[in-house]
């Protein structure tokens, strides 16, 4: 038995902060929020180039060949860092979709372009009832004449407007059972009828759409998997990109932790450095306690995702309620103890409490994933 | 990463579970509470026995060396065997301060003599040991002890009294923590004494806790000649050589409690299926299903947090100020375990043993009791919330 990471992986999150640090700084998070895009080439080429678009996926279509307890360590640093851009919606939405259920033609085609940083795709999954289970999913696809038409609407659709495609969960079928009759269409993001329009949300730094479909119409060659059985490569592809989401709000967690010590042992009130004090002292105690569990499920997880175990969504879901809850709190703390300062827009502190309330709202929140946890244990 | 375990370990497993299967006394789950993880008095004969049995058995001091009666095994193997102790639902260890906390302290500071005179007898249950740290004016501020002990020739003379020690009235050795130098800095002046229950002098007087029992007591020493030979580790080092006590005393809380939460967590689950609220049962209320799913979540972290401590020890460093924060995790959880099982028990938690009314027999009303010991015993969550700040964190003493 060993839950630890590897020297290899060690060595991977050495890299990865460095990489960060010169790269990705405060500044460059702030240039980033200010502008639609959310990224730039350089960047992109960069992230590229170092190998991580393509580290969970397959060597033969460009991909590293790693799992995904090495996308933890990788994620958790770019949490740390509170990194921009579209790096989860492309290489953990779109491109895992394809990968999971796309033919050998969307593979060969899309999966080693996202490696390469050459294409992105967006997952257009949530809508407007902001429902995370099968029964909301009410965009529909017609079939007539070997095509379908697509119509409806999307919402919460991450970096859909930077996509050159978007894999788009629409239903095919109506039945009893809302998990049949859903099936993923992949759709050029200049599709005619297809609108992408970016939304103004709390956390700049990721980037967020409404895609509406207006009689959008798709080969069949665009459907992703098969038809109507769309719902089950869907989850595992969120429950995987779950993985990596939880690993990076670890990272920013431990990101504010590490912050809001610091300023404690070097401020001062009442002639003491406020971290003397237990009402500071033992608040990050409280802190550290949440970080270091959020990091046990999210590694367990990650773990359980790689060895396919059937635990893995039970996992995730214990990983994924814990974490939102833990990075909510521990965000709100940092703030506190950081007093005045911890208010201000010149701080960084409220880019991770910004990114804590996107991320507890991304794939569903604590109360969600509690309740997919009393199902899957059978209460 | 990998969680699974080797073939061998594996074997260990299935060794244990069958032993477990033809040896548990059946006669246990009827006679004292089984989610119960604190000795009860009324069972301390059986539960002599049944260490005893366990010892010969070879599933007590796994890690323990070979030469004293251990296996010389992993933690891996220790965790096993605790597991499926815990699924078992076997009666707890009565020695368990011996077994948790004297022994790894022998091992770590005792000389051969001291070695082979104590560790092998802890194992099998011959010898009970008790913790003398805590004094009326000494609790959390430990180094504070005024327990004296006053050189005479080959002995040591010790007067003063200890207070909360557990199981003291069926003890026969005591950890004794007293004052040997009061000119040196608290901390300093300590020394750690392997202390004969048995000597002239030493006076138990057992005290009643909240929960009716009385498993703690006591102990006034007076005029207690100890020779010079059971000093643990140098005179004046009882400081050093406490703290290690209360690593193992952490770590083992670490091991064998978080594999009991999961069994009680069990038990409260099946308590929420059976109890009824407006007429369904209290696991079909959302509300109900959110706080037992977050329990679930929550002795599933412990676990996990616990399997990378483990980790850490497999490669060769100690057990850390980390383990304050699995104690406190434990505490927590538990407690709010058994605040939960009241919550479900509805006005039914008011009925103790004796009424036909009372729930699994009032067993759950016991343990939601003696939970609130747990945030005090072993040093206080006040104080694991210090040796967190400081020690992991590095903030400033208070
Ligand atoms: C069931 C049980 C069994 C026990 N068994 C044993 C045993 O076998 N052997 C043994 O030696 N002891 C034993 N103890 C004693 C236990 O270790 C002490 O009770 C504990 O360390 C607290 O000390 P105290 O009772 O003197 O409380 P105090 O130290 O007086 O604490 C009172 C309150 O003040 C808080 N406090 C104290 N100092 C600080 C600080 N610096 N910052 C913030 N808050 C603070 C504490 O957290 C607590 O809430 C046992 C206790 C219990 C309840």
């Amino acid at each position: 038995m060993n839950f630890g990471f590897s020297e290899e992986q060690e060595l991977l999150r050495a890299t990865a902060r460095k990489f960060f640090e010169n790269e990705c700084t405060s500044t460059f998070v702030r240039d980033r929020m200010a502008e639609p895009a959310g990224v730039t080439d350089d960047f992109w080429t960069k992230l590229a180039e170092q190998g991580w678009l393509g580290l969970v996926y397959p060597e033969e279509y460009g991909g590293t060949g790693l799992g995904f307890v090495d996308l933890t360590v990788l994620m958790e640093e770019m949490g740390r860092a509170s990194m921009p851009g579209p790096f989860f919606s492309t290489v953990l939405l779109g491109g895992l979709a394809v990968l999971e259920a796309g033919s050998a033609a969307q593979k060969k085609e899309w999966v080693a372009k996202v490696a390469a940083g050459q294409a992105k795709i967006a997952l257009a999954w949530t809508e407007p009832n902001a429902r995370w289970d099968a029964a909301g999913v009410t965009v529909t696809a017609r079939e007539a004449g070997g095509a379908f038409t697509l119509s409806g609407t999307k919402l919460f659709v991450l970096d859909a407007h930077l996509a050159d495609a978007i894999v788009v969960v629409a239903r095919t079928r109506e039945s009893a059972r809302p998990e049949e009759g859903i099936t993923m269409f992949l759709v050029p993001r200049n599709a005619s009828g297809l609108d992408v329009k970016l939304l103004p949300t709390m956390d700049q730094t990721r980037k967020q759409c409404e895609v509406t479909c207006k009689d959008v119409r798709v080969p069949a060659d665009a459907i992703v998997g098969s038809k109507d059985s769309g719902w089950a490569p869907l989850q595992r592809v969120i429950d995987r990109a779950t993985v990596g989401l939880a690993a990076e709000m670890c990272g920013g967690a431990q990101r504010v932790l590490d912050m809001t010590t610091e300023y404690a042992k070097i401020r001062v009130a009442f002639g003491r450095p406020i971290g003397a004090y237990q009402g500071v002292k033992h608040r990050a105690a409280d802190m550290l306690v949440e970080v270091e569990n959020a990091k046990s499920l999210t590694y367990y997880a990650a773990w359980a995702v790689d060895e396919n175990s059937p635990e893995a969504p039970l996992a995730v879901s214990m990983a994924k309620a814990y974490v939102s809850d833990a990075f909510r709190r521990i965000a709100g703390a940092g703030i506190q103890l950081h007093g005045g300062i911890g208010f201000t827009w010149e701080h960084d502190l409220h880019l991770y409490f910004k990114r804590a309330k996107n991320s507890e709202f991304t794939f569903g929140d604590a109360t969600y994933h509690r309740e997919r946890v009393a199902q899957l244990i059978q209460l | 990463m990998d969680l699974s375990l080797t073939s061998e370990q594996e074997a260990l497993r299935a060794e244990v579970r069958a032993w477990l299967q033809a040896n548990m006394p059946r006669e246990w789950t009827r006679r004292v509470m089984a989610s119960s993880d604190v000795p009860r008095p009324e069972a301390y004969d059986f539960l002599r026995t049944w260490q005893r049995q366990m010892y010969e058995a070879g599933w007590i001091g796994l890690t323990w060396p070979r030469e004293y009666g251990g296996r010389g095994l992993s933690f891996v193997e220790e965790l096993v065997v605790h597991q499926e102790i815990a699924l078992a639902k076997a009666p707890p260890i009565l020695n368990i301060l011996g077994v948790g906390m004297a022994g790894p302290t022998i091992i770590a500071y005792g000389t051969d003599e001291q070695k082979r005179r104590y560790v092998s007898k802890i194992l099998s249950c011959e010898e009970i040991w008790c913790q003398g740290y805590s004094e009326p004016n000494s609790g959390s501020d430990l180094a504070s002890l005024q327990t004296r002990a006053v050189k005479d020739g080959e002995y040591w003379v010790i007067n003063g009294q200890k207070v909360w020690t557990s199981l003291a009235h069926v003890a026969d050795f005591m950890m004794l923590l007293a004052r040997t130098d009061p000119n040196a800095p608290k901390h300093k002046g300590i020394t750690y004494f392997l202390l004969d229950m048995r000597l002239p002098g030493v006076t138990v007087k057992p005290l009643r806790q909240l929960t009716g029992d009385a498993e703690f007591n006591e102990v006034f020493l007076d005029n207690v000649r100890v020779h010079g030979s059971q000093v643990l580790g140098g005179v004046d080092n009882g400081w050093a050589v406490g703290l290690t006590t209360l690593m193992y005393e952490r770590l083992a809380l670490g091991f064998g409690l978080q594999v009991r939460l999961r069994i009680t967590l069990d038990g409260l689950v099946e308590l929420a299926r059976k109890m009824e609220k407006n007429g369904r049962a209290l696991t079909h209320d959302p509300v109900m299903r959110q706080k037992l799913a977050q329990l679930w979540i929550d002795t599933e972290a412990l676990k996990y947090t616990g399997a990378r401590g483990i980790t850490k020890l497999l490669r060769g460093q100690m057990p850390g100020p980390e383990a304050s924060a699995g104690k406190m995790i434990w505490v927590d959880t538990h407690q709010r375990i058994q605040e939960l099982a009241m919550e479900i028990e509805g006005p039914y938690a008011q009925l103790t043993p004796g009424s036909d009314w009372a729930v699994d027999g009032g067993m759950w009303q016991y343990t939601f009791l003696r939970s609130r010991a747990n945030s005090i015993e072993g040093g206080t969550t006040e104080i694991q919330k210090n040796i967190i700040g400081e020690r992991v964190l590095g903030l400033p003493k208070d």
